[in-house]
């Protein structure tokens, strides 16, 4: 069949069908949030035969999960028909907590864990800023573990890079 | 940019790459096995961010060899003598200060090396860099605020702090003296300039050692060279454990 007689790509259609697929991809390791919300995914690009790339960062170099997130973005655009589908690592410029949606600070804080914040960190549980760092690093690479002054109660801060 | 010496472009990035990858192995050693939980989480995330940039720059020395070596390839099958890490880093853990000045002395330089590296001529190393840098950070914050408080802790703790910077400060040497490759690569705008990154080293060392009350020790007339290969005796057995997997099964994976 010639490219004359395909029918024409709806390229900006595919583009957002893509995204609404991404945004249904958990976090491995914070499944409460999307990797769309984390600002993971960079880029997506729909060529004139509908095929797409997407340009995924890692949020840190040895970030187990990047593997993981390579496979689950994979099956989610697979579901969703989208079969001529190249994935690319990008990584410049850095990955940096400001990607994080406004969307994806609420649903960390709304499941217990302080989203970013260069000032004074501010406990998700009752809201004080009485707060005191217990350890530099948490549960996975891109936490700390802090204690809330107030409530007493342990959480954990997604540091700042 | 890399037209000129790609021998000695994929030699320098190997050389980062081993230091990490040879520091990482060094700190898994010690999961399970920190003075407390706290510290086996920190140790294990800085483990993690070192290896992570140690596969990053392992895949890149290969691409620059051009002979189809992998990370995998150059992590587990080159022998010690092809290992290029500054011997600081094959150091054994000894106790928990003789593993935080080790780390805050690989830290202190690592952030002012990377500080140049992320504007190399070179876009994947500045790209690697530029990364790297922001993890050490957290590193650097980490080992620096431990050695404060063991240096000005109790006499114990200051007495094991200062002879854990005595053994370890001849193998600092090498990391801001630099050879042909280091000279040839900082000309090609693809490295660093050892002097600027000697100078914020010192910089570094001096405030924090004089807030953790500890003295800088004196340059001693013997040093070691890692990144010519020349080693000491402990990286053969770290090697021997890292590796013992692909030599027996090559090409396991799971």
């Amino acid at each position: 069949m010639s490219a004359a007689l395909r029918v024409p790509v709806d390229r900006d259609a595919i583009e957002r069908d893509v995204w609404r697929c991404l945004a249904a991809v958990a976090d491995p390791e914070i499944p409460v949030v999307s990797i769309v919300d984390l600002g993971i995914v960079r880029h997506v690009r729909v060529g004139e035969r509908g095929d797409v790339e997407v340009g995924l960062t890692p949020t840190y170099s040895g970030c187990p999960a990047t593997s993981v997130i390579r496979a689950d973005v994979e099956r989610a655009l697979h579901g969703g028909g989208h079969r001529a589908l190249r994935l690319v690592d990008v990584l410049a410029p850095p990955w940096t907590t400001d990607w994080i949606s406004a969307e994806g600070r609420r649903k960390l804080a709304a499941c217990g864990i302080a989203p970013p914040s260069p000032g004074p960190v501010v406990c998700p549980h009752c809201g004080s800023s009485a707060t005191v760092l217990l350890s530099e690093f948490g549960s996975t690479p891109c936490k700390a573990l802090h204690r809330c002054e107030s409530c007493r109660e342990p959480f954990d801060h997604f540091k700042c890079l | 940019m890399s037209a000129v010496l790609p021998d000695r472009h994929f030699l320098y990035v190997l050389r980062l790459a081993d230091s990490n990858l040879v520091l990482a192995q060094r700190l898994g050693e010690l999961i399970g096995h920190a003075p407390a939980l706290e510290e086996d989480l920190g140790i294990a995330n800085v483990a993690l961010d070192l290896l992570g940039q140690a596969r990053l720059l392992l895949a890149h020395a290969g691409v620059l060899e051009g002979r189809g070596r992998d990370e995998d390839m150059l992590a587990f099958l080159r022998a010690e003598h092809e290992f290029l890490n500054a011997t600081l880093t094959e150091q054994p853990n000894g106790d928990f200060g003789d593993t935080i000045a080790r780390q805050f002395l690989y830290d202190s330089w690592q952030i002012e090396l990377y500080g140049q590296l992320a504007q190399s001529a070179d876009p994947t190393l500045a790209a690697i860099a530029a990364k790297a840098l922001k993890e050490t950070r957290y590193h650097l914050r980490y080992s620096a605020g431990w050695l404060v408080r063991l240096g000005d802790g109790t006499g114990e703790s200051h007495a094991r702090a200062h002879a854990a910077l005595e053994r370890l400060w001849p193998h600092t040497v090498e990391l801001c003296d630099p050879d042909d490759i280091d000279a040839a690569m900082f000309a090609a705008g693809i490295g660093a300039d050892l002097a600027t990154v000697r100078r914020g080293w010192d910089r570094r060392i001096d405030e924090t050692l004089a807030e953790a009350t500890l003295e800088r020790p004196a340059t001693p007339p013997w040093r070691w060279y890692g990144k010519r290969g020349e080693h000491g005796e402990y990286l053969g057995r770290l090697l021997a454990e890292m590796q013992v997997l692909q030599r027996s099964h090559p090409g396991a994976s799971w």
